[in-house]
């Protein structure tokens, strides 16, 4: 049991990282480009967009204490 | 021009990653003899090529839409962690890597280990090379498979990969010392833009987008992303400056 543990804790390490809500952030943006793509909506700029601002948020969140 | 890139993807992150393995390696080594080590990192290069050997052609079955959802998925969560952590040494808020750091550690660690004998092997010096070759190595698996599968190129970016291992381990054999002047935050920076820019690309055609432009909207995006990165770097910079008391940023 022990060994499961520490396997799913490395591949959550490895996939998710430090910050989980990037990772669910872009699960979301991924699912909406879907969406609007499925109903006709040109959505090319979503996914960069999200990236953009999960990242500026994920590192105002590691920056705040610190500062 | 998308091929170019995945290359310079897989060659820049085996580089970095490799250099990293080289250090605990050599820590190691010139520690506590050649052998065991050498066993250890063969072993664990063993387990990496049957890994792309095996996943690699399993995910050519795999519909290529489904498949670069999936992949730009993942290379998205991973590209980021490296471009966030590459921030946040870029900006100060996180101190460097430090090869020779690490190397002084490898070779203290090494020194007061105990002398186990397992199989005819310094069983320390076994463990710690073949996990440090194999934990380095599947970032580098990883995005070689990733890569390759989802542009049909796998030949291709383990070539890419390869030469990298091969141009680390001719330096560090010249060098007899780690890589510490390997720009290696630089090379990361590189490589969490490239990762997050084909997951973007790849993830978005695989939830159906058509790219405007095609293949060149991926230029687009690296562009896009970079300029983003080096403006959070000096923004982050600046409000690190201005928190520090008077004085103390000089």
């Amino acid at each position: 049991m022990r060994y499961v543990g520490a396997f799913g804790r490395f591949w959550w390490n490895f996939v998710v990282g430090d910050d989980w809500r990037v990772a669910a952030g872009l699960a979301v943006a991924l699912g909406l480009t879907y969406v609007c793509t499925h109903r006709s909506l040109d959505a090319w700029w979503l996914l960069p967009l999200a990236v953009a601002l999960l990242l500026a948020d994920s590192l105002r969140r590691a920056t705040r204490h610190a500062a | 021009m998308s091929t170019a890139l995945l290359v310079a993807g897989a060659f820049l992150a085996s580089a970095v990653e490799m250099v990293e393995a080289l250090t605990i390696v050599l820590g190691v080594g010139l520690v506590r003899g050649w052998r065991s080590p050498l066993i250890g990192v063969a072993a664990a290069t063993v387990v990496l090529v049957a890994l792309v050997v095996s996943l690699g052609p399993a995910l050519s079955v795999i519909p290529i839409t489904t498949l670069r959802l999936v992949v730009g998925a993942l290379l998205l969560a991973f590209g980021l962690q490296w471009l966030r952590k590459a921030i946040l040494r870029s900006s100060g808020y996180t101190p460097l890597h430090d090869e020779d750091e690490v190397f002084r550690r490898e070779r203290e660690h090494a020194a007061a280990a105990g002398d186990e004998q397992r199989a005819g092997l310094d069983w320390y010096a076994f463990t710690v090379s073949f996990k440090g070759v194999l934990l380095e190595g599947l970032e580098v698996v990883f995005i070689v498979i990733s890569f390759g599968s989802a542009q049909g190129r796998l030949g291709l970016a383990a070539a890419g990969a390869a030469a990298a291992l091969v141009l680390v381990v001719v330096a560090g054999v010249l060098a007899r010392g780690p890589l510490a002047r390997v720009p290696e935050n630089t090379i990361k920076f590189m490589v969490g833009l490239l990762l997050t820019s084909f997951g973007c690309f790849w993830g978005a055609e695989g939830a159906g987008v058509d790219w405007p432009g095609d293949e060149l909207a991926l230029l687009g995006v690296l562009a896009f992303l970079g300029v983003l990165s080096f403006a959070l770097v000096r923004a982050l910079r600046r409000q690190r400056l201005n928190a520090l008391p008077a004085g103390a940023g000089a």
